[in-house]
C-alpha cells in the first residue's frame, strides 16, 4: 500500500509544477503591463516604473522569475493582493470557511437524499418511482444552476419570505468567528437566534450548489445498485433464503458503494466550480465570488494564486479518494 | 424526424439495429424530437419569430406573457426591460446555443481525437506529454479555468466558445487514448501494419472508426455541457455581450428585475433547461444503444 502511495504522489509532481507554471504564465500572457495595473489610474513616473519593476522582479529573465514566484509559495506567500493590499493568502483564510460550509453542506444534501434514493430506484427498476426519481435526476443535471437559484429565490424569498436572498448571516448578528464556520460559531456562542438566521441563509445556497451533485450521485447509486444486483453472490444469497432485506443491505449496498464513494469524491472539483455561480447569485461571501470579482477587478495577484490553491486543493481530494478506493479495493494497488 | 435517421436502404443494417435500440428508449425519442424542434427554430428564426430580436417598443416596457391580465397582445411571452419581445429573442437564442454547443463540440472533439490518437498509438514521452498536460487542465475547476481564459482573452462570444472547447478537451483525449490502446494490439491492426499501412492510415483509417460509440456519447454529453458552460459565461458578463439574445446573457441583464418581473427570468433559464435536458436524453439513448457495457452514470 506504502508502495502505491508513494507512486501515486510521484505521479502528481509533474501535474503539480505544470499547474504552477499555468498560474505563473498567467499574469505574464494577461494583457496590459502588471506595474501599470497596480498603479491604477493616477499612472506612474518612468523613474518610478523601473523602481517598481526591480522591485517585483519583473527585470529578471523569465525562467528565473518562476522560480523566485515558485520559491515565494513554496513558503505560503501567495503575493499581495492589488485591489486589497493585503496578503493573498490571509484573504483566501478568511472566505474558505465560508465556502467549505456551503459545500459540504451541499453535498450532505446530495448524499442524504441522492444515496437512497438511487437505492430505492434500483430495487424498484421500472417502477413509477424509479422513472420519476430518473427524470427528476436527469433534470436535475441538465440544470443551469444560475438559473435555478434565481427561480428559488424569486418563490422562497420572494412569493413566500422564508429566506433572506444574500449574505451568510442577519446583519444584526456580529459575531467574532471561531472556526469560521457559521453554523458551529453561532451554536458555540450560544445564540440560538443567530444560528437559525445563518441556517436561513445557507439553506438556498446549499440546495442550487448540491443540485447537480444530487442527480450525479442518485444516477451513479442507481446504476452500481443494478450491476451488483445481478451479481453471482446476490443470486447465492437470495437463494440460501436471506431476507430481501438483508441481501440488500448487507450483500448488496455495501459493494455498490464504492464507485459512489468515488463519485461522492470527484463532485469537489465540481462545487468549487458551482460555488462561483451560487456564490455570486446568492452575494455569499466565499472564494468562488473572490476569484470572480477579482477577475472583474483584474486583480491578477489574487486571480494567479486562487487559481493555484484551488487546483491543489482539487489535486488533493481527488489524492484522497484515489488512496481510499485502492484501500477499500485491493486491486486497484496491483498494477 | 423519423425519416432522417430511418435507414433507407439493405446495406444500413448496422443503423437500423442502432435505430431499434435507440427508438426503445421513450426518453431519447422525445429528447430528439424536441432537439429537431430546436434546430428547425434556430434554422428559421428569422421566419418564426414575430419580431426583430433588438426591436424595442417604447410603448411596452416589461409587459407580462400573455396569460396576466396586464398582458399586451402582441407580446405572447411578454417584454423585457426596454421592450423587446422575449419570444422572439428567446427564438433567436436559439440559435446561439445550438452554434455554440455545435462548434465547441467540433473543435474539442478534433483536439482531443489528434492528441488522444497520439498518445495511445506512440506512447512512450508523447503519451507522458500529452496526457500530463490534460492531467493539468483536468485538475482547474472547468468553470474557473474558462473564466480565466475569458479574462485573458477578453471577453465575447467567440473567445469563450474557444476557452469552453480547452476545458472540454482532455475527456476526447482520454478516451480516445484508452480506446486506442486497447484496439491497438488487436490482430486487425497487426494485419494492416503487416500489408504496409502507414502510421497515418493505421490511427486514423484502421484504427479510428472502431473507438467511434464512446466517441459519439461524449460528444453529445460535451454538447450539452458547453451550452450550460456558455450560458454561465454570458451569465456572468464574459460570454456573449448584451444586447445578444444569448439565453445566458439575457439572464444576466434581467437579474434585477427578478422580484419584479419573473418571467424576464423564468423564460431564459427554461430555454436552456430544455435545450440541455433535451440532449442529454438523447446521450443516454445513444449511450444504451451505442454500448451496452457503458454503464449510466
Amino acid at each position: 500500500m506504502l508502495n502505491y502511495v508513494l507512486r501515486r504522489i510521484a505521479l502528481l509532481v509533474p501535474t503539480i509544477i505544470g499547474i504552477s507554471i499555468c498560474a505563473f504564465a498567467f499574469v505574464r500572457v494577461l494583457p496590459g503591463d502588471p506595474i501599470l495595473a497596480m498603479a491604477g489610474q493616477h499612472g506612474v513616473t518612468p523613474e518610478r516604473y523601473e523602481i517598481l519593476r526591480e522591485q517585483f522582479g519583473y527585470n529578471l529573465p523569465i525562467w528565473q522569475q518562476y522560480f523566485n514566484y515558485l520559491w515565494s509559495v513554496m513558503q505560503g506567500d501567495f503575493g499581495i493582493s492589488l485591489a486589497t493590499k493585503r496578503p493573498v493568502i490571509n484573504e483566501f483564510m478568511a472566505l474558505f470557511p465560508a465556502t467549505m460550509e456551503l459545500a459540504f453542506v451541499a453535498l450532505l444534501f446530495a448524499v442524504v437524499i441522492g444515496i437512497p434514493a438511487g437505492i430505492f430506484a434500483a430495487i424498484k427498476r421500472g417502477s413509477w418511482f424509479d422513472q420519476i426519481t430518473m427524470g427528476v435526476a436527469l433534470t436535475g443535471y441538465s440544470m443551469p444552476i444560475f438559473w435555478w437559484g434565481l427561480l428559488l429565490i424569486i418563490f422562497f424569498s420572494g412569493y413566500l419570505g422564508w429566506t433572506p436572498v444574500s449574505g451568510r448571516i442577519a446583519l444584526t448578528f456580529f459575531l467574532k468567528p471561531i472556526t469560521g464556520f457559521m453554523l458551529i460559531d453561532t451554536l458555540l456562542y450560544g445564540n440560538w437566534a443567530a444560528f437559525v438566521s445563518a441556517l436561513r441563509h445557507l439553506i438556498l445556497p446549499a440546495i442550487v450548489l448540491g443540485t447537480i451533485p444530487l442527480a450525479v450521485i442518485a444516477r451513479q447509486t442507481r446504476s452500481a445498485m443494478l450491476e451488483v444486483l445481478g451479481e453471482d453472490y446476490v443470486r447465492t444469497a437470495r437463494a440460501k433464503g436471506m431476507s430481501p432485506n438483508r441481501v440488500v443491505n448487507v450483500h448488496a449496498l455495501r459493494n455498490a458503494l464504492i464507485p459512489v464513494v468515488t463519485t461522492i469524491g470527484l463532485q469537489v472539483g465540481l462545487l468549487l466550480g458551482g460555488a462561483i455561480l451560487t456564490e455570486t447569485i446568492f452575494t455569499w461571501p466565499g472564494i468562488g465570488k473572490w476569484m470572480i470579482d477579482s477577475i472583474s477587478k483584474r486583480d491578477y495577484v489574487v486571480v494567479q494564486s486562487g487559481l493555484l490553491i484551488i487546483a491543489l486543493i482539487v489535486m488533493s481530494v481527488n489524492l484522497i479518494v484515489d488512496l481510499l478506493y485502492a484501500l477499500i479495493n485491493p486491486r486497484i494497488r496491483v498494477q | 424526424m423519423a425519416t432522417t435517421n430511418t435507414p433507407a436502404s439493405a446495406p444500413a443494417s448496422g443503423l437500423r439495429e442502432f435505430w431499434y435500440y435507440f427508438s426503445v428508449n421513450r426518453g431519447a425519442v422525445i429528447g430528439l424530437t424536441v432537439f429537431a424542434i430546436l434546430v428547425f427554430v434556430a434554422i428559421f428564426a428569422p421566419l418564426i419569430a414575430p419580431f426583430a430580436p433588438d426591436e424595442q417598443f417604447r410603448d411596452a416596457l416589461l409587459k407580462p406573457p400573455i396569460w396576466d391580465a396586464n398582458a399586451d397582445p402582441r407580446f405572447i411571452l411578454g417584454t423585457d426591460p426596454v421592450g423587446r419581445d422575449m419570444l422572439s429573442r428567446l427564438i433567436h437564442g436559439a440559435r446561439y446555443s445550438l452554434f455554440i454547443g455545435f462548434f465547441v463540440v467540433v473543435g474539442a472533439l478534433v483536439v482531443g481525437v489528434i492528441l488522444g490518437v497520439l498518445a495511445g498509438y506512440f506512447r512512450g514521452w508523447v503519451d507522458v506529454l500529452i496526457m500530463r498536460i490534460m492531467d493539468i487542465i483536468l485538475a482547474f475547476p472547468p468553470l474557473l479555468l474558462a473564466l480565466v481564459l475569458v479574462a485573458i482573452l477578453g471577453p465575447g462570444l467567440f473567445n469563450a466558445m474557444i476557452a469552453i472547447a480547452l476545458v472540454l478537451q482532455p475527456h476526447f483525449a482520454r478516451l480516445v487514448r484508452a480506446a486506442v490502446m486497447a484496439e491497438k494490439s488487436r490482430e486487425y491492426v497487426t494485419a494492416a501494419k503487416l500489408s504496409g499501412a502507414g502510421h497515418l492510415r493505421l490511427m486514423m483509417v484502421t484504427i479510428l472508426p472502431n473507438c467511434l460509440g464512446p466517441l459519439i456519447v461524449q460528444a453529445t454529453l460535451s454538447f450539452s455541457n458547453a451550452i450550460l458552460e456558455a450560458a454561465a459565461l454570458g451569465f456572468l458578463g464574459m460570454g456573449a455581450q448584451p444586447p445578444t439574445p444569448e439565453w445566458g446573457t439575457m439572464l444576466a441583464s434581467a437579474r434585477e428585475f427578478i422580484l419584479k418581473a419573473p418571467w424576464v427570468v423564468t423564460f431564459p433559464g427554461l430555454a436552456i433547461l430544455i435545450t440541455v435536458l433535451a440532449i442529454n436524453l438523447i446521450g443516454d439513448g445513444l449511450r444504451d444503444a451505442l454500448d451496452p457495457k457503458l454503464k449510466r452514470s
